[in-house]
């Protein structure tokens, strides 16, 4: 344990650990010493002198070093003369602090005085006017008067955009420098600064695209002001007029905690709008940051696309029904006598609609079919990440191996989360194919080739048989105390995945990286509940084409397997009945003969499990929309006319009958999903200086699962064999699935705002692999399997593996395992 | 003085050429050290000689050597050759035309605290400045005076030249080192010092170019020898800059201690025109303004004399002079405004306040102010006085306050009643 320091803060004893710093200490006991700077999040600036404070340190005898006394006996102690930043300065024994006398109080004034000469006052049109630091500490500590002339303050353009996604407004910029230093210190993507000086100082993008970064919108966050805005939400409400509802956002594996700000408006007919998202503090998940699809990337739920009525297919044609028609259809087709019923989920779906199709399929002897590309949740749910454990925590004596993941775009708050650990002391090897943004912060690097990820690991359990390059990475594993293993989807189809999943199991197991706290097995997983999936029973389907084309009746929730390959289009036109799940109307549920509209994940409750293996609920933000239900209704109500035991009235009652059923979740409730403990740093709404309506979390920090290693039980990992991929040996060009953060799924398809970002629509190549097929950067080309036939452009890039093309998830071309194509250059002239 | 110590060239032709000032023994002691002594000896000589720093803050030498610590590496030396200070001409003449005594002695401190590479930071405007030293220290390197393994020893030492982009905020040390790195030049809060964390967050010690060019002539002639100029708590010689309203302004080499009568009136010869002297700034705009009644005239320039009997520290020693044709209002928004366009905006005070004082200034000497806005203006200086980051923001309202306090109808002239 770290060495205590014991202080005076007036009046107050405080201890803490040593190089706390003064104005951390204070607020430990409650003590508010005002900020604008300073973060606790980030390094100490001391620029915006707002928390000076009186320091008083004990005298030494310059001679003897002990302690002098004064009469009454009690150590003497000098204060400087000069008001100290408490921001700057660390505590240290027997230390006296001063908060309240005049001088503090007529410094404070002064300060915020002299910010206020140069500030606009435009609190009225202002976004953050409500719960603007700036705000709240003039009100508390400022003057009432302003002695400046208006006519001498500087005016500035009022709008300047830093990209497409941020506005500038320079003169609310009151200089403290969190955003600059949030895009360099925590985040890496040093693409802000400062240029000029004096009152001439202002921000600046220095990146093309303006501000690119997949983090920009935190500085909105932490801008103490109203001079970072974002484009979706700038002039959108007035924060009082907000309310707050917590949620977990569904756009990765990571479950980032959210708010969600909400206003009633007359175009939702009365009913409330989501106006923006923000990040809600919880320090073993995201902390207080959010990426920007997940702040941004709301906008399906408002989408006018979404289908508001059940469906049914009269005489070749979807038409309208009412909900007793439609559950008597699927009724009918489910008592119909050896019905083969096969029910394929989505990673997207909350744990009680997936324990509900489950439950449903399973009592009809059919078949759960997760629809994935990854492998490993029963790995993981065995010896995946232990409960308790907090990345926040890793550091020194911990190693985290991420394999065939680009982090960054994966799952970004993972990246920064990972890239902090390493900052703390963290081994870092990361394993991949291809160059990626994580590799900067690695201690070693291994690079394979595609297919190779299983066999790559597999030499560090056959040290023999490791080169040297790779040798110290087999050494740090082996020397680390702690060891986490993140595995992703990069360049992987299911088959791959097994055998990666198995690899990182093995290493697991022979490290005993299992069973402790800060140990286990992570999946990056391709949806926000695929963990959840695994766990309610849902598994993938190697053979998903057979499967779905044998199926008497097909229920898809969340899934839209037609939209995504034709060669599953066909499939599931083969089968007899399908029932749709949906939001919108997609490929899928054009081929269905019933749709069921369903809530989008804000307008219903719920609950997710991270990959981190975290149960988290999330709340009905917006009322339901007429029409539409949540999944867990619709499934339940099937099952109950089926003469099933099952919930379809609330999630809650759910997740009791889930904790009976399912081991790890024996513990997780609502209530226990809602508890919260005191976070530190304490950055809440209560707290006047960090801004926003963000980050206080009294909704509850989840429940971090036991993992079946946790709860003693025997492992049945099956055989952890290493086994290579099979060669596969086709003609034409090899083509690899890879994740993009910002992709044409159907979840971005409305958020409009994100456009400009998305990943490019193209092959992307090594100069050699281009040049063998006789390609140019930026030429269109004819891309074609045996089952479909594409345009698609070429992106040359020497950063990448030769023989193969790389190509973005969800963008375009239906790609979701290696496979092998033929591409052909388009005549020149054709078609003029 | 019959001989110089540090303005050689006044006395010796040609000692910026490399072969005259080794003529004149230059480099000899560099060779002694290197060859003979142990570097902590070299601190110590320093430490005894009681050279203090002669950039303005006056800090002892020899100490802030023996400050860095030796488990950390490597150690950097960094001359600040910044000079922005207004009224602030002395280390250009020296670099100018005696400047290898200046290297030897930038020389001699990496010596001392074991520095492989130093560092000359030149203010941007010295760019003709920075060839001509590049072209010296490439003699040097031919000399075999720098370079690897010097004089046979294992000690190597490259020094190098770098430009900063004009701003007065880079000759305080810690923007100083953020500008070397490439970045803003903006201070950095301390603790750590540069001593414990400076240049690329390694040990550094930061020099004054006068400062260092004192220290070949210690070594030569001993910490004792030093000792027997200047006064007691300032030994040796400072270049004093006169300008402003005096007959004969330039650079001074006087033993510390001489006074400001003897400055102005028998080195300078006296105020122009004759008039009645009214005031003196001592280090540049950084400067209160004293009221040059007898009691500061008889004061001896020295760093504790000038604390005790005017309050005002000596600083760089650049000495304006201030006479009755001056109105102390004009000469405060100069000082003002220079501030205001020089203050780095990091912290909020003198950020702000700079800004403020300026439009203050502004409006008093537009005949657009009221009486009170003395007060304001005063009052603006004090709410920033002990708050800022850096001196820089402290600095800017020493004229104001001292001005306004003791030359207030000068205000008044202009405000509108």
């Amino acid at each position: 344990m770290a060495e205590r320091i014991s202080l005076l803060i007036d009046n107050q004893t405080v201890s803490v650990p040593i190089g706390t710093l003064v104005v951390d200490a204070a607020k430990l006991v409650g003590i508010d010493i005002p900020v604008f700077c300073h973060h606790p999040k980030m390094e100490p600036v001391g620029m915006c002198r707002l928390c000076l404070v009186e320091i008083g340190r004990p005298v030494r005898d310059r001679t003897s070093g002990e302690l002098v006394k004064d009469e009454t006996g009690a150590v003497k102690v000098a204060f400087s003369g000069k008001l100290e930043t408490s921001c700057t300065t660390q505590v240290s024994e027997g230390m006296v602090v001063k908060t309240t006398t005049p001088e503090v109080s007529e410094a404070r004034n002064s300060m915020l005085e002299f910010l206020l000469t140069s500030h606009p006052l435009d609190c009225p049109i202002c976004d953050k006017g409500g719960e603007c630091p700036l705000q709240n500490l003039t009100l508390r500590y400022g003057p009432g008067i302003s002695q400046f002339p208006y006519d001498d303050k500087k005016h500035l353009a009022k709008e300047l955009p830093l990209g497409e996604l941020i506005i500038l407004d320079r003169e609310r910029c009151i200089q403290c420098g969190r955003c600059v230093r949030f895009q360099h210190e925590i985040v890496d993507d040093p693409v802000l600064q400062f240029r000029a000086r004096g009152r001439s100082m202002e921000i600046q993008t220095n990146s093309d695209p303006g501000f690119d970064s997949i983090f920009s919108g935190n500085t909105t966050d932490v801008c103490p002001v109203g001079a970072l805005t974002t484009v979706d939400f700038r002039f959108g409400a007035r924060p009082w007029e907000l309310r707050q509802v917590a949620s977990i956002c569904t756009q990765c594996p990571v479950g980032c905690n959210i708010t969600i700000n909400l206003r009633r408006e007359v175009k939702s007919g009365g009913g409330a709008t989501i106006k923006r998202i923000m990040p809600r503090q919880n320090e073993q998940v995201n902390e207080i940051w959010i990426c920007d699809k997940g702040r941004l990337g709301h906008h399906f739920v408002e989408s006018e696309r979404r289908l508001t009525q059940p469906l049914i297919r009269k005489d070749g044609e979807l038409v309208p029904a009412s909900w007793e028609e439609a559950y008597q259809l699927v009724e009918d087709q489910l008592r119909a006598e050896n019905t083969r019923l096969v029910t394929l989920a989505g990673g997207r779906l909350a744990n009680e609609d997936l324990f509900n199709l489950f439950q449903l399929t399973d009592s009809k002897r059919g078949k759960p079919v997760l629809y994935s590309q990854m492998a490993g949740g029963d790995l993981t749910a065995q010896i995946g990440l232990s409960a308790g454990s907090n990345l926040g925590e890793m550091g020194k004596g911990s190693v985290i191996l991420v394999i065939a993941s680009d982090l960054h775009q994966e799952a970004p708050i993972w990246w920064l989360r990972v890239k902090q650990a390493v900052k703390r002391g963290a081994t870092l090897i990361v394993a991949g194919a291809r160059p990626t943004r994580l590799e900067k912060y690695a201690t070693h690097v291994l690079r394979y080739k595609y297919g190779e990820e299983a066999a790559v690991l597999a030499a560090f359990s056959h040290s023999s048989d490791v080169n040297n390059e790779n040798r110290a990475a087999v050494e740090a594993l082996s020397a680390a105390e702690d060891g986490v293993i993140f595995y992703g989807s990069d360049g992987l189809g299911l088959t791959g995945s097994e055998h990666l999943a198995k690899a990182c199991a093995r290493l697991i197991v022979d490290h005993k990286f299992y069973g402790r706290k800060n140990n286990g097995l992570i999946a990056v997983w391709d949806a926000a509940n695929t963990q959840g999936a695994w766990d309610m029973g849902f598994r993938p389907d190697r053979n998903l084409k057979g499967t779905l084309r044998e199926a008497d009746l097909l229920l898809v929730a969340a899934a839209d397997p037609a939209g995504d390959d034709p060669a599953f289009a066909k499939a599931v036109q083969e089968a007899d009945f399908v029932v749709v799940f949906e939001l919108f109307m997609t490929a899928t549920a054009q081929l269905a003969d019933v749709v069921f509209p369903v809530l989008a994940q804000p307008e219903r409750e719920g609950s997710f499990t991270s990959g981190e293996r975290r149960a988290q609920r999330f709340n009905r933000v917006i009322e339901r929309r007429d029409g539409p239900r949540p999944d867990y209704e619709i499934s339940g109500h099937i099952a109950r006319l089926m003469g099933l035991n099952l919930e379809e009235k609330s999630p809650v009652l759910v997740m009791n009958q889930i904790a009976s059923k399912v081991p790890a979740y024996s513990e997780v409730s609502y209530t226990t999903m809602s508890a919260v403990s005191p976070q530190w740093p304490i950055i809440g709404r209560a707290d006047m200086y960090y801004g926003g309506t963000s980050y206080d979390n009294k909704e509850g920090l989840g429940v971090s699962l036991p993992s079946a290693a946790d709860r003693g039980e025997e492992l049945s990992l099956g055989a952890l064999i290493f086994t290579d991929s099979p060669a596969e040996t086709s003609a034409g060009l090899r083509l690899i699935p890879v994740t993009a953060l910002y992709d044409r799924g159907q979840m971005l398809q409305d958020t409009i705002q994100l456009a400009l970002r998305l990943a490019p629509q193209a092959l992307l190549m090594h100069p050699v692999t281009a040049a063998v097929y006789g390609v140019q950067d930026g030429e269109m080309v004819q891309v074609s399997t045996s089952q479909w036939e594409m345009e698609y452009s070429i992106l040359v890039n020497d950063s990448l593996p030769e023989d193969v093309a790389l190509v973005t998830r969800s963008n375009g071309l239906p790609v979701q395992a290696p496979i092998f194509v033929q591409i052909q250059r388009q005549r020149k002239g054709e078609g003029d | 003085m019959d001989k110089h110590i540090l303005l050689r060239h006044r006395d010796i032709d040609g000692i910026d050429k490399l072969d005259i000032y080794r003529d004149v023994g230059g480099f000899a002691t560099f060779e002694k050290v290197v060859k003979t002594m142990l570097p902590q000896d070299v601190i110590m000589e320093i430490k005894n000689s009681g050279l203090r720093g002669r950039g303005g803050a006056g800090f002892p030498t020899g100490v802030k050597w023996s400050f860095l610590p030796n488990n950390i590496w490597p150690h950097y030396v960094v001359a600040n050759a910044d000079e922005s200070e207004p009224g602030t001409f002395k280390d250009r003449e020296i670099m100018e035309s005696n400047p290898f005594q200046f290297l030897e002695g930038l020389m001699l401190a990496c010596f001392a605290v074991q520095a492989e590479t130093g560092y000359i930071y030149l203010r941007g405007e010295f760019w003709e400045l920075a060839a001509s030293l590049n072209q010296k220290i490439k003699e040097l390197e031919a000399a075999h005076l720098l370079g690897d393994n010097i004089f046979g020893s294992n000690y190597s030492l490259h020094i190098h030249t770098h430009l900063g982009a004009g701003a007065y905020i880079c000759g305080e040390e810690t923007a100083l080192l953020e500008s070397i790195e490439g970045k803003l030049g903006q201070p950095r809060v301390r603790p750590p010092f540069p001593a414990i964390a400076g240049l690329f967050a390694k040990p550094t010690v930061i020099n004054n170019v006068e400062t260092l060019t004192n220290v070949p002539i210690i070594m030569q002639n001993g910490a004792d020898w030093h000792r027997t100029l200047g006064t007691e708590q300032s030994p040796g010689v400072k270049i004093f800059c006169l300008s402003g309203c005096i007959k004969q302004p330039g650079n001074y080499e006087l033993p510390l201690g001489v006074t400001y009568r003897e400055l102005i009136y028998t080195h300078g010869g006296g105020i122009l025109g004759d008039h009645a002297i009214k005031a003196v700034m001592s280090a540049g705009d950084s400067s209160d303004v004293v009221v040059a009644d007898d009691h500061t005239l008889d004061t001896p320039l020295a760093y504790e004399t000038c604390m005790e009997r005017l309050h005002a520290p000596l600083g760089s020693a650049s000495v304006i002079i201030v006479d009755e044709s001056v109105n102390l209002a004009w000469l405060v928004d100069k000082t003002v405004n220079f501030f205001k366009h020089e203050s780095c905006g990091k912290c909020t005070p003198c950020r702000e306040g700079t800004f403020w004082m300026n439009r203050l200034t502004h409006h008093i000497m537009q005949g657009e102010a009221i009486s009170s806005d003395i007060d304001k203006l005063r009052t603006v200086a004090v709410h920033m006085q002990g708050r800022c980051l850096c001196a820089l923001g402290e600095f800017s309202t020493m004229a104001v306050v001292s001005a306004v306090d003791r030359f207030r109808p000068d205000f008044e002239k202009y405000v509108r009643s």
